[in-house]
């Protein structure tokens, strides 16, 4: 099956050109169930090539599958090739198993909108790019795939673009990203002029091997950090996650939550080895950057009235522990972890969705509340998306979240200190949100004519085919943390799995001090979650403390702002600028010849022969001071 | 060295180039005298003549043989003797995607744009114009070369002034004189080059190959020959800061004069500083480098930003031009395999790619009778299908992987990073750039509730359809398999550099594969 691993890119592709083709004469739902049986179909072949690989010895577990050559030009000789490897096998497994269930639920939420198959053709061209992106053999096929997510991501964010907001939010993405873009490009000018090839395996084992400098792989690894900053929207360069809210919500849980997003903690693990090598203050950058995004973006998500934008600065956050994760050396944790949010997270954007489908496009809690007696299911199922991401064992999250932390506390008892502040805020403010959403009494009455509510407003339960995806989203979130369970070395399933992908950058923290009191972290970790659970319900539930919601917070401590200012006002000056110069300075210095040529043009309207001749002694003019300069040198004497 | 032995490889019986070049100039003999008779019979002979004229260059195209380096076709007779000029015509690797570009792209325009009155003269322009492009890009003698590049203005003038907007007379005079003062300089170079190698070759003569092969110039004769031919050059292309003809001809300049002008007339320019700058002079070449770099990254980053603040969407498309320009000229004058392969190949690829733009702009134009953005609104709502293939063809400007754009410009940096690595790092600023100028034109064109003005905006018409789907199609194919595009550039690049590697301390880096 490894060979076919083509098949499961070219499935969603074929999907996607078939609706170009003939989306509108598909119709709805039909193009809904024909891009989501390409993406499922996708899944089963990549469920067959996980077992291939599951079924032959560790070490042979890489297979590079080539289809053509790409782009060879002498020394660079880039194929258009796969790395089926564990890691690429298990983006792959919850890239196509997750899209699955996404592009079911789009089914029931996008019902009736006008544009339903252009929907599913962007869905599906997405789930082809993010594939690519994982299954690249080399930088410039996951670069393919890197900027085709960030495209199909433009157009889901822009998808309503007759709404300003919407428009405005996918511009935003895409050049924001295209800022991270810049590190990627450079890193691989880097891999070439260095290693002599942008293939993964090459510039991992020049880097393991040493035969490349070390400022070269610090530099790598950095560059490739500024592209991972970018797309898995870190500061600084975090602030059009939250904005990416506009587009429909499967594609906040696909793309802004679940799969996308990831593709930098991906890429960082991808070229693990690299990290490994290069100097100290890279892997520190990088886990300071992601301690630092996860507390900013957690603080923030405290404030936020909009279910999704608290979500989203909540993805940002948890993006940030990976991150944090890869820079203390715990690869495989940050692969459990980005796993395990996948179902959860993906599982709260689309409770979320179903509770703003129910509550006829309300996107504020304020006006929600006790919404568990109409919406019973998507109650549930929040329920257990919160617990897991609030770190409550057994659910995933909670295993994920502090194997990240017990590596964290071997490398940096600091950073260990941000990341336990960062877990006690997501446990308070994914509280705050359930309280706000699923208890407490219905503020929705009193708003039911702003959502232009005929009649009575009553918010609604979803349909069968929003609520499979929630429930199968749900029974993972109970019971992903099987995947590495901290006990013993036995249930390490993961870090099995991923060892021969990750062994030469993985860290042993085996004789450390965290290491031996793993099971006292758990207990912290435990105490930390549920005191945070226990403020917020001390604040929202029981209301016996006075919320603490600064607007600094709701504004996200006006960052977008002054970014937007820094923009809007010297950023478009100074383009004004060089606009205005063009148009005085550059062309006003030819001015002359612009007024000879308008004389030129107002005698050519009379006689064309006038400016034939003006030509010619013009050009014999020319000829004739340049040749007797020549001459005055000496040249042609 | 690989030029002059090649040189006898393929001597066709049939002189096909010589064809590309009087087919079109046949047709315009032709749809001045049919037209005469009958309108319709004039547009029929023209599209008849160039589709004749693209055809033949497809044929070129597989009968190209890509393990050859040097020149093939080559078809030579004597013309002025006595003063060494020849009709000396051949092409290599380096030259055959613009002769092939420049046989397919006039007879799309000709089919798909139609000129709103004097149907004749304006046809027999644009088959005069094919045939001194076409001679531009296959002649091996510099005299020849400098009659065809100024041959070109001529139709451009008329066609710019004669079909072209409101200041279309100022537009397309300060085209002229622009690229005529430039002439001058590469006119008194071409002289001057052949009477100072008088005494290294043996005899006056203006033979590309002999003079490149054989002229032993002194190092400060080649720098300032080298600087008259770039002066003419540079204003070609353009390269700041002699570029602000190019906005004026664009905006100003009718739908398929824009197309023909981005397409292959700058190239023009690119092509000349690799074929006669680079190649008649190695040394000064590799010396003028820091220069050529700045420039060429200024005007990446200058054309971006300028791009980004025009109220004027053909505008604003022209400046882009001046941003990508400066990609191939960087990647020309980087010298490496990667670069330079990239720099020809992004020459075709802009065509392609900002020749469809200015269809876009141009039917934009046609429905709405504006080009200034703030007047245009919602039209994705309206026109969902012309919308799709504006937004293909403005991803491939953007440079997105999997389309043709990408390919030519990563090479190009990526070949470049080498010899010019801090120009790179700043030049690919210039693609965060791109994605701005062009998102931002989209969303404020595209995006957006349609108003009364812009709500019966017509939706792509069939012929329009086939026309972008012809640019559609090689803009995808390009960028998925570039290769049977790359392994005919590269062995004359390569060959050139060779050449600049013997005839000066220069040495191409070398890359060890490390991993395989």
């Amino acid at each position: 099956m490894v060979d076919l691993i083509w098949l499961v890119p070219l499935l969603p592709l074929v999907g996607g050109i078939v609706l170009i083709a003939f989306g509108s004469r598909i119709g709805e739902p039909r193009a809904g169930w024909l891009a989501t049986l390409a993406t499922a179909t996708s899944f089963i072949v990549t469920v067959a090539a996980y077992f291939d690989l599951l079924g032959s010895p560790a070490e042979e577990r890489s297979h590079v599958v080539t289809i053509f050559q790409w782009i060879p030009v002498g020394a660079l000789q880039i194929d258009l090739a796969f790395l089926v490897d564990p890691l690429s096998v298990t983006m792959a497994l919850f890239v196509t198993g997750i899209g699955s269930l996404i592009h079911l639920y789009a089914i029931g939420y996008m019902h009736g909108d006008a544009k339903f198959p252009k929907f599913f053709l962007y869905l599906n061209l997405f789930v082809f790019s993010m594939l690519m992106l994982v299954l690249g053999e080399n930088l410039l096929v996951t670069f393919l795939g890197w900027e085709g997510v960030g495209a199909c991501s433009y157009f889901l964010i822009s998808f309503w673009h007759t709404r300003n907001s919407a428009a405005v939010a996918g511009k935003k993405a895409f050049v924001t990203n295209r800022i991270g873009d810049w590190g990627v490009m450079t890193a691989m000018f880097v891999a070439f002029s260095a290693v002599g090839s942008v293939s993964y395996k090459a510039i991992n084992e020049a880097a393991h091997e040493g035969t490349i400098s070390r400022t070269a792989i610090s530099a790598i690894a950095i560059l490739l950090f500024v592209g991972a900053c970018g797309k898995s929207a870190q500061l600084p360069l975090y602030f059009w996650l939250p904005d990416a809210m506009e587009g429909p919500t499967p594609v906040s849980a696909l793309i802004h939550a679940a799969t996308m997003v990831t593709a930098g903690v991906f890429l960082m693990t991808r070229v693990g080895p690299v990290l490994a090598e290069s100097y100290g203050w890279v892997p520190d950058t990088i886990a300071i950057v992601g301690a630092a995004t996860a507390l900013f973006a957690a603080s923030i998500a405290v404030a936020q009235h909009d279910i999704k934008r608290v979500l989203a600065y909540s993805t940002v956050s948890q993006l940030g522990f990976m991150f944090l994760a890869i820079g203390s050396g715990a690869y495989v944790a940050a692969i459990f972890h980005m796993v395990t949010h996948a179902f959860f997270k993906a599982l709260l954007f689309l409770g979320s969705g179903s509770v703003i489908h129910g509550m006829h496009h309300e996107q504020d809690m304020r006006k929600m509340g006790a919404l568990r007696v109409a919406m019973p299911v998507t109650a549930l199922t929040f329920i257990v998306g919160w617990l897991a991401i609030a770190g409550v064992p057994p659910f995933a999250g909670f295993w994920s979240k502090d194997e990240i932390l017990l590596y964290v506390y071997a490398d940096n008892r600091f950073l260990y200190a941000v990341g336990m502040v960062t877990a006690l805020l997501t446990a308070y403010y994914m509280t705050r949100q359930v309280i706000l959403v699923f208890f407490g009494e219905a503020r929705w009455n009193d708003a039911a004519a702003e959502h232009g509510a005929h009649g009575e407003f009553r918010p609604h339960e979803s349909p069968k085919v929003m609520l499979i995806p929630l429930v199968v989203l749900a029974l993972l979130s109970v019971v992903g943390g099987a995947m590495q369970l901290p006990f013993s070395k036995k249930l390490h399933f993961l870090e099995h799995w991923l060892e021969p992908v990750v062994e030469e950058a993985e860290r042993s923290i085996k004789g450390t001090w965290a290491y031996d009191n793993k099971y006292l972290l758990l207990l912290v970790a435990i105490v930390v979650a549920f005191t945070g659970i226990a403020l917020s319900i001390t604040v929202y539930a029981r209301r016996r403390l006075q919320s603490l919601e600064p607007k600094i917070l709701a504004d996200a401590w006006r960052y977008d702002a002054t970014i937007a200012r820094l923009v809007g006002g010297p950023g478009a000056a100074m383009f004004r600028g060089v606009a205005r110069f063009d148009a005085r300075v550059v062309d006003g210095a030819v001015n002359g010849v612009g007024e000879v040529a308008r004389g030129l043009g107002g005698q050519v309207r009379r006689s064309q022969s006038g400016f034939v001749r003006a030509y010619a002694v013009i050009v014999s003019l020319g000829a004739v001071v340049l040749l007797a300069w020549f001459v005055w040198r000496g040249w042609l004497a | 060295m690989m030029f002059a032995v090649s040189e006898t490889v393929s001597s066709l019986s049939f002189p096909i180039l010589t064809s590309l070049v009087v087919v079109p100039l046949l047709g315009a003999v032709a749809v001045l005298m049919l037209g005469r008779m009958r309108a319709e019979w004039g547009k029929l002979a023209a599209l008849i003549f160039s589709v004749v004229t693209g055809a033949l260059s497809l044929w070129v195209l597989q009968a190209f043989d890509s393990t050859e380096a040097g020149f093939q076709f080559v078809s030579r007779h004597e013309w002025i003797p006595a003063w060494g000029i020849s009709w000396h015509l051949g092409l290599d690797g380096i030259s055959l995607f613009l002769v092939v570009l420049t046989g397919v792209l006039f007879p799309l325009v000709i089919a798909g744009v139609d000129p709103h009155h004097d149907e004749r003269p304006y046809f027999a322009w644009l088959l005069i114009l094919q045939s001194g492009v076409m001679g531009s890009f296959v002649s091996l003698d510099l005299f020849l070369f400098f009659v065809f590049f100024e041959i070109v203005l001529v139709p451009m003038y008329f066609l710019i002034g004669g079909w072209g907007y409101d200041e279309r007379v100022y537009a397309a005079t300060k085209f002229f004189l622009f690229t005529m003062a430039g002439s001058a300089f590469m006119l008194v170079g071409i002289v001057a080059t052949a009477l100072l190698s008088r005494g290294s070759v043996g005899e006056v003569t203006f033979d590309l190959v002999a003079l490149a092969e054989d002229s032993a110039l002194s190092v400060t004769q080649g720098r300032w020959l080298f600087a008259a031919f770039a002066i003419a050059f540079a204003v070609k292309v353009p390269l700041f800061p002699v570029h602000t003809w190019l906005p004026d001809a664009h905006t100003q300049a009718p739908t398929a004069g824009s197309v023909i002008l981005a397409g292959v007339l700058l190239k023009m320019g690119t092509y000349g500083m690799l074929r006669f700058g680079v190649y008649l002079f190695p040394e000064a070449s590799v010396w003028a480098r820091p220069v050529l770099y700045t420039l060429a990254v200024i005007g990446i980053l200058y054309g971006a930003i300028a791009a980004t603040m025009q109220t004027d969407l053909k505008r604003l498309v022209a400046y882009s031009s001046v941003a990508h320009l400066g990609f191939i000229v960087l990647g020309t004058f980087a010298l490496t395999d990667q670069a330079t392969t990239g720099g020809v190949m992004q020459m075709v690829n802009h065509g392609v790619s900002t020749g469809a733009l200015f269809l876009l702009v141009g039917m934009i134009y046609e429905r709405r009778h504006t080009r200034q953005i703030a007047e245009l609104r919602g039209l994705q709502h309206v026109a969902p299908i012309f919308a799709g293939f504006f937004m293909v063809v403005m991803l491939s400007s953007i440079g997105l992987p999997g389309l043709n754009g990408f390919v030519g410009e990563f090479l190009i940096l990526v070949g470049s990073f080498d010899t010019a690595r801090w120009w790179v790092v700043t030049g690919t600023v210039g693609v965060v750039l791109a994605a701005l100028y062009l998102l931002w034109a989209y969303q404020r064109v595209f995006h957006g509730e349609p108003d009364s003005a812009n709500s019966g905006f017509v939706e792509l018409r069939l012929r329009e359809g086939l026309l972008l789907g012809a640019f559609v199609a090689i803009i995808v194919f390009t960028g998925v398999y570039p290769k049977p595009m790359l392994s005919r550039i590269e062995p004359s690049v390569n060959a050139l550099i060779e050449h600049v590697e013997a005839h000066t301390t220069y040495v191409q880096p070398v890359h060890d594969e490390a991993g395989e």
